[in-house]
């Protein structure tokens, strides 16, 4: 029984790891809380959504143009917003991303209304035994694409010329710019990475989840436990702190009752906040 | 001198409308007024931890709701209005003192994150502890058995005493030895702190004091409105929309947060009436047109691009 309950959250996390490394990644290199982040991964789901209803398309075959769609509001809200309030005070960035979070989840709620949607492929894989636990493949698979988008994340930041840039930008912003590399298009590019996977997590986590406006606010609060959990700004620490908020809720929902898994995981976040803020694993690196 | 003759001059124009309001106005204006005066309370109580010491709190919501339950439920047993209101404020002043004493040691983004947590913690708690709360079915209070005008005016009173208490402590802080530290935390911190400030007991004290604000005016919202459930006055834009106003108006300063409930209170219902559907994307946009073009609030627009 509770090595399932340890699978179970392994696969949660796997998912979880997805949709904070987006957010970590725009809160390490911009310095923005982005409210928005939550509303982004229901856009994602939302698209994967129309993709498979209108199209008939598996939400893997949307998940690129997806990602690029979400990306690409991303781009468009940091060139045209958000870059004239980098370096602001918390207050006035945490208050222009909710802006922006409610007047997207406006519009999707007028879009879609607030009922629960769910894509159920005609070809489900079914569940596999595995040691004497049940592996529910859909799970198995979604939790293994999020998974690989964030290695590539970290293979993107660590390897490209652009994830130098936004690494150089994280590190120092000034000297970045004297080396050469353009800031406000830097913070354009990281803040629409973090998008495209935002949404890329959105169309997974269709997969696995009903899809409704009002799961953003869970999926925020996943996003930042996460990184408080792993450590802000790296990728390495979104997957561990996915992973172990992932087993946290699990055993906490097994032990506790699964209505208090929430509550498990906020007061963790809580205790962790006062007393380790640089989180469990962190240290002051980057990627 | 002429700035306190204009304070003085607001002061009593603000009590003789809400005097001439509370007898002139029928139940609906009454209702609009009270909704009114919580915002002044609200955003007043804020901008005490928010606006002088620069603490960006959202748990605005968690005290809010907490009176609110405070209150309805020992009111529930029988207890007078006035003293359950006061308990409503009582029990989220401690309540602060406590959360604060772990999430106060937090700056920046970790302390809004922390303080939104908690709201989060505390709405989950009340919808699980059924026992206590009801749970997701909310609580039922005690009707009263008295005339629709006059229970709109009743609480119209008991709001707007509140909404004149918030100003008239968040004066009385900004004139005070607490309203200096505070502005100091929010300056730098750590030379107030060297200093020999003790900027632990003040901020505890900011967060105590606005706390028992939002606490005692969700108590008495809680009474006004007879039926409260935990998504309703947990909601996460009750955090939300103080901030908003404090900073329309002009965070830190006493005034900046009731002019900024008065210009936000005319915006909300001027798109509720007219934008029923889109009324949070409307408010989405103002929100960030607000944080774009207004950032140091109405009060202080001339001054934009000074230091604060």
């Amino acid at each position: 029984m509770l090595g399932q309950v340890l699978l179970n959250g392994l696969l949660l996390g796997g998912l979880y790891a997805c949709v904070a490394a987006g957010f970590s990644l725009v809160w390490g290199v911009l310095n923005v809380i982005n409210l928005l982040h939550g509303t982004l991964v229901v856009l994602g789901s939302y698209l994967a959504w129309m993709a498979f209803h209108f199209l008939g398309w598996h939400p893997l075959v949307a998940l690129p143009a997806v990602a690029l769609l979400v990306g690409l509001l991303g781009a468009a809200l940091q060139a045209g917003v958000l870059n004239r309030v980098v370096g602001s005070p918390v207050l006035v960035t945490l208050v222009i991303t909710f802006g922006l979070e409610l007047l997207t989840r406006n519009a999707l709620l007028l879009g879609f209304g607030a009922d629960y949607r769910t894509i159920r492929p005609a070809s489900t894989w079914g569940t596999a035994q595995l040691a004497g636990l049940n592996l529910p493949l859909d799970r198995a698979v979604a939790a293994s694409v999020a998974l690989a988008m964030t290695a590539a994340l970290y293979l993107l930041l660590r390897r490209s010329w652009l994830g130098r840039a936004i690494i150089a930008v994280r590190m120092d912003r000034d000297a970045a710019a004297l080396m050469g590399v353009r800031v406000e298009r830097t913070f354009i590019a990281a803040f629409a990475l973090g998008a495209a996977l935002a949404g890329a997590a959105g169309a997974v986590l269709g997969l696995v989840f009903p899809i409704s406006p009002l799961q953003s606010d869970a999926y925020l609060g996943t996003a930042f436990t996460v990184c408080v959990l792993g450590g802000l700004g790296s990728v390495v620490g979104a997957i561990a702190g996915g992973v172990a908020l992932g087993l946290v809720q699990s055993v906490g929902g097994f032990a506790f009752g699964s209505e208090n898994a929430t509550i498990v995981s906020f007061v963790l976040l809580i205790l962790l906040l006062a007393f380790r803020p640089e989180g469990l694993f962190g240290r002051r690196g980057y990627a | 001198m002429t700035e306190r003759r204009a304070i003085t001059g607001s002061w009593i124009a603000a009590i003789a409308i809400s005097v001439a309001f509370f007898f002139a106005a029928d139940a609906y204006a009454l209702r609009l007024g009270t909704l009114l005066a919580m915002y002044v309370a609200l955003a007043s109580g804020w901008n005490i931890i928010g606006g002088m010491a620069g603490y960006p709190s959202f748990a605005t919501a968690a005290f809010f709701g907490l009176g609110a339950y405070a209150g309805a439920l020992v009111q529930q047993k029988g207890v007078p209005m006035p003293l359950a209101w006061a308990f409503g404020a009582l029990v989220p002043a401690v309540a602060a003192l406590a959360i604060g004493w772990v999430v106060l040691r937090l700056r920046g983004h970790y302390f809004a994150i922390a303080s939104f947590a908690v709201a989060i913690v505390l709405r989950e708690l009340t919808t699980n502890w059924t026992s206590l709360t009801g749970g997701g079915m909310g609580v039922n209070l005690p009707v009263l058995q008295i005339s629709v005008i006059e229970q709109a005016r009743l609480f119209f009173a008991a709001q707007t005493t509140l909404a004149a208490i918030a100003a008239a402590i968040s004066a009385l802080v900004a004139y005070s030895s607490l309203g200096f530290a505070l502005t100091c935390i929010r300056q730098n911190e750590t030379a107030a702190g060297m200093l020999g400030l003790d900027a632990r007991r003040a901020k505890a004290a900011a967060f105590a004091l606005s706390a028992a604000l939002a606490g005692a005016a969700g108590a008495i919202y809680a009474s006004s409105i007879f039926y409260i459930d935990p998504g309703d006055v947990f909601d996460v834009l009750i955090a939300v929309k103080p901030i908003l106003m404090a900073m329309l108006g002009g965070a830190g300063t006493v005034a900046g947060p009731v002019l900024g409930a008065a210009v936000f209170f005319g915006f909300e219902q001027t798109v509720w009436a007219h934008f029923l559907s889109i009324h949070s994307g409307v408010l989405g946009v103002l929100v960030v047109a607000l944080a774009l073009f207004l950032p140091r609030g109405l009060l202080r627009w001339k001054r934009a691009g000074k230091a604060a």
